[in-house]
């Protein structure tokens, strides 16, 4: 070993340059501290994540019960608060921003794989979907604020729930188009082409065998983006989302309270008793997002074993 | 012979009826999809209309100099200069950037040349869920959690709200972003560059940090900036955990406010329309779409050009 670094340092004076070490027991020694901070490094995330759930449990175990899920908030006596009126908005808020974006995230998205041809516009398009996806969440709000709030009033009934949905489909719609577009790619062409073969049309190929082939891996996509939809609250903070009402929703153009906004109020009054109410809201909030993912994961792992 | 003539008249007459039933649908459905398509144009449109149309009467009243060179912010006496919250949005940022690209980076490296498939199959998905965190939860987390660790640790003088604490907690959350670009980057170099350097004498270390990480350097840019786009737009942790309170030159300790954090104050109170303050969140927001548009046209092309490159 010894005689073996010598020989290296004698090679190292000529060409190798000061970066190539002599000693081979420092450089795997060097080796084994890489590792070690790799793996660290990758553990700091989930780390994180779980002294947050730890946390917010702890935080939030005192005011979580089923009557929490069940009951109106209140000022008057808080410890008796809920989120009714918060779930019931954000699963408007869901089912309403899934109607709205998958239908039009899906149709662009087979538009730009199977219809466009490789044009300017097109690569216009790419682009500012692209960039779409990367546009701040509250500006997405304001968009909605000076669209559908204002402008469309008339039609969306100002600040009503399906103004929400609006707002948040235009922000999630990129993400589904990528995710779509993704998994349109991965079908071969040979599907494509035994389809016309069959006389059937173009549209009749994308219905039959590509949309179907698709949604497995198109759905794992759509799953994220709606979890994200509805967990965001600066946009619908800003097309005027309640921070409290007296009834649940129950229509398209009533008012809404949502889950994400309510926890926001909470956390900003000082009293403790509203600070425990937050904390339960967010366990609540965290399951919701957990079982969404896992669901999501378990989509992808059974679609990918497939092909 | 007739009636096979007769069988195919028909049937060509079935056939023709058919197509153009069929014609039509496929046309009006093509329509349908480059409609579908065409809606995103029309976003980047209604963004851009609504946000300079307010910013264009906001400028009526404020002049234009003064909201890009004044240091003073305060609304409610009239003084819109913008630096102030640009400040905070970027003490933030950077201290974001600090934390999510050393982790963001050595999660890439580990999960695309050392973790085991297996465990590679189950990290990658747990660091999606970080990305999907709410984040009002991580506003939560940096004001009830991290901020009171801190006073009670290494910074007993540190305000309730700060800027060091939503800067760390969105470092956290912009981790997955960092990595996953990152690892895209990373997986794309070709393994004739691994196998050179080992040919060489290489460690694996040595391969991962001077071959494999120069040569995916332009995607790790993009990941960078990428990270740095996210948390100048991000709301609700610096609107919880930072503060409402525009503070120019403070320290990270200190109580700050952000751009973002700034347009939820104002949209939260009761604020007339017609106000120079509520026109001010549309210059505000003008300014941030602008400053995230140019970060994330850089990152496009820096994207591009390393799936050119291989």
């Amino acid at each position: 070993m010894a005689q073996g670094s010598t020989k290296v340092e004698r090679q190292t004076g000529g060409a190798g340059g000061p970066d190539f070490k002599a000693s081979m027991a420092t450089r795997y020694g060097l080796d084994r501290a890489f590792t070690v901070l790799v793996t660290v490094a990758s553990l700091v995330g989930i780390a994180v994540l779980a002294v947050l759930l730890v946390d917010v449990i702890r935080d939030g175990s005192t005011m979580l019960s089923l009557e929490f899920l069940a009951s109106f908030p209140s000022q008057i006596f808080p410890e008796n608060g809920g989120i009714y009126p918060a779930l019931i908005g954000s699963v408007w808020l869901l089912g309403l921003t899934a109607l709205i974006s998958v239908p039009l995230g899906l149709g662009a998205a087979v538009y730009l794989e199977e219809y466009a041809e490789d044009k300017r516009i097109n690569r216009i398009i790419e682009i500012n979907i692209s960039n779409l996806a990367g546009v701040p969440s509250v500006i997405y709000g304001l968009l909605g604020l000076g669209i559908f709030v204002q402008l469309l009033a008339p039609v969306t009934g100002g600040g009503s729930v399906l103004t929400g949905a609006l707002t948040l489909s235009l922000l999630i719609l990129p993400v589904i188009i990528v995710a779509t577009r993704e998994a349109l790619r991965a079908i071969p062409g040979a599907i494509r082409e035994g389809g016309y073969a069959l006389g059937a049309t173009k549209w009749e190929v994308i219905w039959s065998h590509l949309l179907p082939m698709a949604l497995p891996g198109a759905l794992t996509g759509i799953i994220l983006a709606l979890s994200r939809a509805i967990g965001e609250a600066a946009p619908i903070l800003v097309v005027g989302v309640s921070l409290y009402q007296t009834y649940a929703t129950a229509g398209p153009f009533d008012g809404y309270m949502a889950l994400p906004t309510q926890i926001y109020d909470w956390i900003s009054r000082p009293q403790q008793i509203f600070q425990d109410s937050a904390a339960a809201g967010i366990v609540v909030a965290m399951a919701v997002l957990l079982l969404a993912n896992s669901f999501a994961i378990w989509l992808r792992n059974r679609y990918q074993q497939r092909s | 012979m007739a009636i096979r003539a007769e069988g195919t008249r028909s049937g060509t007459d079935a056939w023709k009826r058919n197509s153009r039933a069929r014609e039509a649908r496929e046309r009006v459905i093509k329509v349908f999809l480059t409609a579908c398509a065409y809606l995103s144009i029309f976003t980047t449109f209604g963004i851009v209309i609504v946000l300079f149309e307010e910013t264009l009467r906001f400028f009526l009243e404020v002049s234009v100099v003064e909201f890009l060179t004044s240091t003073r912010w305060a609304p409610t006496q009239g003084d819109f200069g913008v630096l102030p919250l640009v400040y905070g949005t970027l003490v933030a940022t950077i201290i974001a950037i600090a934390v999510a690209l050393p982790i963001g980076l050595l999660t890439a490296i580990y999960l695309s040349e050392y973790a085991p498939s297996g465990l590679r199959q189950w990290l990658k998905p747990a660091l999606e869920i970080l990305a999907g965190v709410p984040t009002v939860v991580y506003g939560y987390f940096a004001l009830t959690f991290i901020t009171p660790l801190f006073r009670d640790s290494v910074f007993p003088g540190i305000e309730s709200f700060n800027a060091i604490s939503a800067g760390l907690i969105m470092g956290v959350m912009i981790i997955p972003t960092v990595a996953s670009v990152s690892e895209d980057a990373i997986f794309a170099v070709p393994r004739s560059l691994r196998e050179g350097a080992y040919a060489l004498g290489a460690t694996k270390r040595e391969t991962a940090t001077k071959v494999v990480l120069p040569a995916a350097l332009s995607g790790i840019v993009a990941a960078v900036i990428l990270g740095i786009s996210r948390a100048i737009g991000e709301t609700m942790i610096v609107t919880i955990a930072m503060g409402a309170q525009a503070n120019w030159f403070g320290s990270p300790l200190e109580g700050m406010q952000a751009m973002t954090a700034y347009i939820v104050q104002v949209v939260g109170g009761e604020t007339p329309r017609e106000s120079v303050t509520y026109k001010s969140i549309f210059a505000v927001g003008s300014a941030l779409f602008l400053m995230t548009l140019v970060l994330n046209l850089v990152s496009y092309w820096f994207v591009r050009r390393y799936r050119e490159t291989y």
